[in-house]
């Protein structure tokens, strides 16, 4: 019988692996793409409990979906904001090596 | 899914990693439909797998990366990321575990809401799509403004310097 603590560990190692994507890679684009993973595990996370909160006539709660596909929105606008300063910042530097990127450090 | 999820940031090779999230993310989309909902997981093949990922597969194509050499690891830094990455998924272990709510399994759905897997009308999008020009108007809109306003930005980023 697969559980709500299933699902939410699936989303927990999801999250850590993009987190650990963003902390531990020096490429922008995967950097970007770590992103993604972390926004798609609380993705998971919103639909099962949506699914497990049940309302009286017995339909999953659907606010968590409506949730759900507003971070989906939200993150696609992000990911063409993102790329685009990727591409505006290679016509400039020509990398992607976060490394190479240090103008703004202290 | 977990296998190509960490494929993803694995791979030395970008057009590697950007295929194995696209992989990651039918599954994920597979697990959504598996929690009776439709709607989302067809969102997710999408808009994900569909138009995020063929954007980073162009723009890995357009500036031309190959596999990233080598460089010298800065190995104190790795270690903290591995070594927060391990805290944050003990943790979310140790909370899940004590949690008395994740023991239990999901409840019944009514027919009505199951009927969507033998081929008849499933009323995921109807009560999704309810929701969200009722309760959720005017997010909706503002979401509409986001997208507007990123458009925008993008196009403004992209141009080339012509002054």
């Amino acid at each position: 019988m697969v559980t709500l603590g299933d699902y939410l560990i699936v989303s927990g190692i999801l999250f850590t692996i993009g987190f650990a994507g963003v902390m531990l890679r020096r490429n922008i684009i995967i950097i970007l793409m770590a992103l993604e993973l972390m926004l798609n595990a609380a993705n998971l996370s919103l639909v099962a409990f949506s699914r497990f909160h049940v309302d009286p006539t017995g339909a999953p709660n659907y606010n968590g979906q409506v949730f759900v596909f507003f971070i989906i929105t939200v993150a696609a606008a992000e990911v063409a904001v993102g790329l685009a300063i990727i591409v505006a910042l290679f016509r400039l530097r020509q990398t992607t090596h976060v490394e190479d990127i240090s103008t703004l450090k202290f | 899914m977990l296998i190509f999820g960490a494929a993803v940031i694995i791979n030395r090779n970008p057009v590697a990693s950007a295929l194995s999230l696209v992989v990651s993310f039918l599954a994920l989309a597979a697990l959504f439909m598996s929690l009776n909902a439709y709607f989302i997981g067809i969102i997710q093949v999408l808009v994900y797998a569909g138009a995020i990922m063929v954007l980073f597969l162009f723009i890995i194509m357009l500036l031309d990366l190959r596999a990233e050499e080598l460089r010298k690891i800065n190995w104190i830094a790795s270690a903290g990321g591995i070594a927060v990455a391990l805290a944050l998924i003990v943790q979310i272990f140790a909370v899940v575990g004590k949690l008395n709510l994740a023991k239990q399994p999901f409840p019944p759905l009514p027919t009505l809401v199951l009927s969507g897997v033998e081929g008849s009308k499933s009323d995921d999008v109807h009560r999704i799509g309810l929701l969200l020009f009722s309760n959720y108007n005017l997010p909706f809109q503002i979401i509409g403004i986001v997208i507007l306003v990123a458009t925008i930005g993008v196009v403004m980023l992209s141009r080339r310097e012509t002054r």
